[in-house]
């Protein structure tokens, strides 16, 4: 069997159609799991979506927590005698299921980018040196626990008409020491920059908040690009939201064009971008790191770039 | 308050090249370092042992190529490391199995910090294996923490927009973001007087109660290339320069 979890539905939809692939090798079903809320129509949905099962765990879990979450899933893998564990990769699928496969004794990759068979034991691909390799491992221990992060994966085409069961389980867990307090949920429009053709991408070279109007403008005249930005935009100023950062710690993108603008350039900021068709560099210093990632660029102050750019690109669109 | 610190000393990413004739990444020769994530989570430990007392040991596993940068950890202010020596081709079950055990055989240990992720692999494995491995809760990705006497509160930004607030008893595992806090730099006066501090190495042996085995095999390691134009443009005035670049993105359809 394999078995899929992750908070995340859209996530979730993703890794069964991978999940389908894994059983179609191995015999065994595609079982996908909900913890928390009782969603009757999420649980359909994974149906229709290629699961061939579905187990709803009982909403008394509570919130996510790590360990606790741990010992819901090591039940349910030894209940299903499941043999391929597939964890989203996002935060909490990446703290998840590193304690789920010592509870299993086994080994983990996690942000997997392909997972295959080769000579009857699991493979799984991952990306190291901020890029710079792929990194291929060979599970020498079962099960086999691997998180996969979102986009790698096309879900597969929603199907109304498929059936599957759907069961409800309730899963004894010990509680431990750790409390939620509080959570504060950002009301905003979230962004998609997976999903992004154009993205116009700010760094540290922006001055302030406001400045990133600027940025904005620029991605209006590029057929409304999504923006991004560098780990310091998000995580150190807050200018942006979490799902603008791109690179090895955000969000990994591949559009058609990337245009970096005040961002150095740093090894961590590439390996989320280097898969852009073609990346344009803005940046006032000439030896910025950037600019060797870059098929376009233009030396100076952005402050001054960005206006003439963004008229230019006007005047060629005529 | 006892702290454990786990850190890896790893090659400098950034300096990485890949050998064109074997597609490997070449690994010999690159300078190494404890990455700045690791040396925040060494703050860290600092800050709560200023205000707490206790003792600080920095864990590492593997051999340490550069002990430079395990004497700065002890300059900047903790107390003490140890040095792991594992069995050849360590994968992250041995690794935190390693660790796991080193803070059993300290004993007594309130928290344990570790960075979020090693910045050469990045797999964040480790702490949530060691958390699991000793039985006992984790905070991770904390951006923010605040030891108190029975309790640690923790702030921790889960994506999807959600900041989170948690506490825990103790003891606890904590993995930090590099945001949390600056590392300070140690001085002169700090560096000369590390010298005196210990640095234990530790054969598994010694302190293991059970046999390791690794769960993974590494098969192979590939280089990615990176194929881009490079083209500057430096014309005179501004105005041609983005003029060109405009042309080039129309010319690639990318202006439609
Ligand atoms: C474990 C770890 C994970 C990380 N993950 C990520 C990640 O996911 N994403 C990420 O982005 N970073 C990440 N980083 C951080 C990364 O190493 C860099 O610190 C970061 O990318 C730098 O952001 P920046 O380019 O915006 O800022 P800086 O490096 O400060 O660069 C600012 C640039 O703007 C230019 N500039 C300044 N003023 C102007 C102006 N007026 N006009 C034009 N140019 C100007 C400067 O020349 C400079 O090149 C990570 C680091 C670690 C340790």
């Amino acid at each position: 069997m394999v078995l899929i979890y992750s908070d995340d539905i859209d996530i979730t939809k993703e890794l069964i159609a991978k999940g389908k692939e894994l059983a179609d090798e191995t015999g065994g079903k595609v079982i996908s799991t909900i913890i928390g809320e009782v969603d009757e129509e999420a649980a359909n949905e994974l149906i229709y979506h290629g699961s061939d099962e579905v187990i709803v765990v009982d909403a008394e879990t509570g919130e996510f927590k790590a360990d606790k979450y741990a010992q819901v899933l090591n039940q349910l893998v030894e209940k299903t005698d499941s043999e391929i564990i597939l964890i989203g990769s996002n935060k909490n699928g990446k703290e998840l299921a590193p304690r789920l496969a010592v509870k299993l004794e086994t080994g983990c990759v996690t942000d997997c980018t392909d997972l295959y068979f080769e000579d009857d034991a699991l493979t799984a691909e991952r990306i190291a040196y901020s890029g710079k390799a792929i990194a291929v491992q060979t599970f020498t221990s079962k099960p086999y626990v691997a998180t996969i992060p979102p986009k790698n994966f096309d879900p597969l085409p929603k199907d109304e008409s498929r059936q599957g069961e759907i069961t409800r389980e309730k899963v004894e867990v010990t509680e431990t020491g750790l409390r939620i307090i509080d959570i504060q949920e950002k009301e905003i429009k979230g962004v998609n920059v997976e999903d992004a053709e154009i993205i116009v991408s700010c760094g540290r070279g922006f001055d302030n908040k406001e400045d990133i109007e600027l940025a904005e403008e620029l991605a209006g005249s590029l057929r409304g690009a999504t923006i991004g930005c560098s780990r310091p935009v998000a995580a150190d100023l807050k200018w942006l939201p979490e799902d603008h950062w791109i690179g090895l710690s955000g969000h990994k993108v591949k559009p058609n064009l990337y245009v970096a603008i005040g961002i150095s350039g740093q090894i961590q900021h590439i390996a989320g971008m280097r898969d852009s068709e073609t990346v344009v560099a803005i940046n006032e210093n000439e030896d910025a790191p950037i600019f060797e990632s870059a098929d376009y660029g233009i030396v100076g102050d952005l402050y001054e770039v960005l206006p003439k750019l963004i008229d230019a690109i006007n005047e060629e669109k005529g | 308050m006892n702290i454990a610190v786990c850190v890896k000393d790893v090659v400098d990413v950034s300096e990485i090249k890949i050998d064109e004739k074997t597609n490997e990444p070449i690994l010999e020769g690159i300078s190494r370092e404890v990455s700045d994530i690791e040396k925040s989570a060494v703050e860290e430990a600092i800050k709560i042992k200023e205000e707490y007392g206790g003792k600080i040991t920095v864990l590492t596993v593997g051999s340490v190529e550069n002990m430079e940068n395990i004497k700065e950890l002890l300059a900047m202010g903790a107390d003490e490391a140890v040095i792991i020596s594992p069995p050849e081709e360590p994968d992250y079950t041995v690794v935190s199995e390693l660790l796991a055990g080193a803070i059993d055989e300290i004993g007594d240990i309130d928290i344990v910090l570790c960075g979020e992720a090693s910045i050469d692999l990045f797999s964040g494995q480790v702490g949530p294996r060691v958390a699991e491995l000793l039985d006992i809760p984790q905070i991770t990705y904390a951006e923010g923490l605040e030891a108190e006497e029975e309790k640690i509160v923790g702030e921790r930004d889960v994506g999807g927009n959600k900041v989170m607030t948690v506490e825990s008893s103790y003891p606890v595992l904590v993995t930090v973001t590099k945001e949390i806090n600056d590392p300070r730099l140690p001085s002169l006066q700090e560096i000369l007087g590390a010298a005196n501090k210990p640095i234990n190495e530790w054969e598994s042996d010694e302190f293991m109660d059970h046999e390791i085995k690794p769960t993974m095999e590494t098969k192979d390691i590939r280089g990615v290339s990176m194929e881009r134009k490079n083209i500057i443009f430096d014309e005179d005035e501004l105005e041609d320069s983005v003029k060109k670049l405009a042309e080039n993105l129309a010319k690639e359809g990318l202006l439609e």
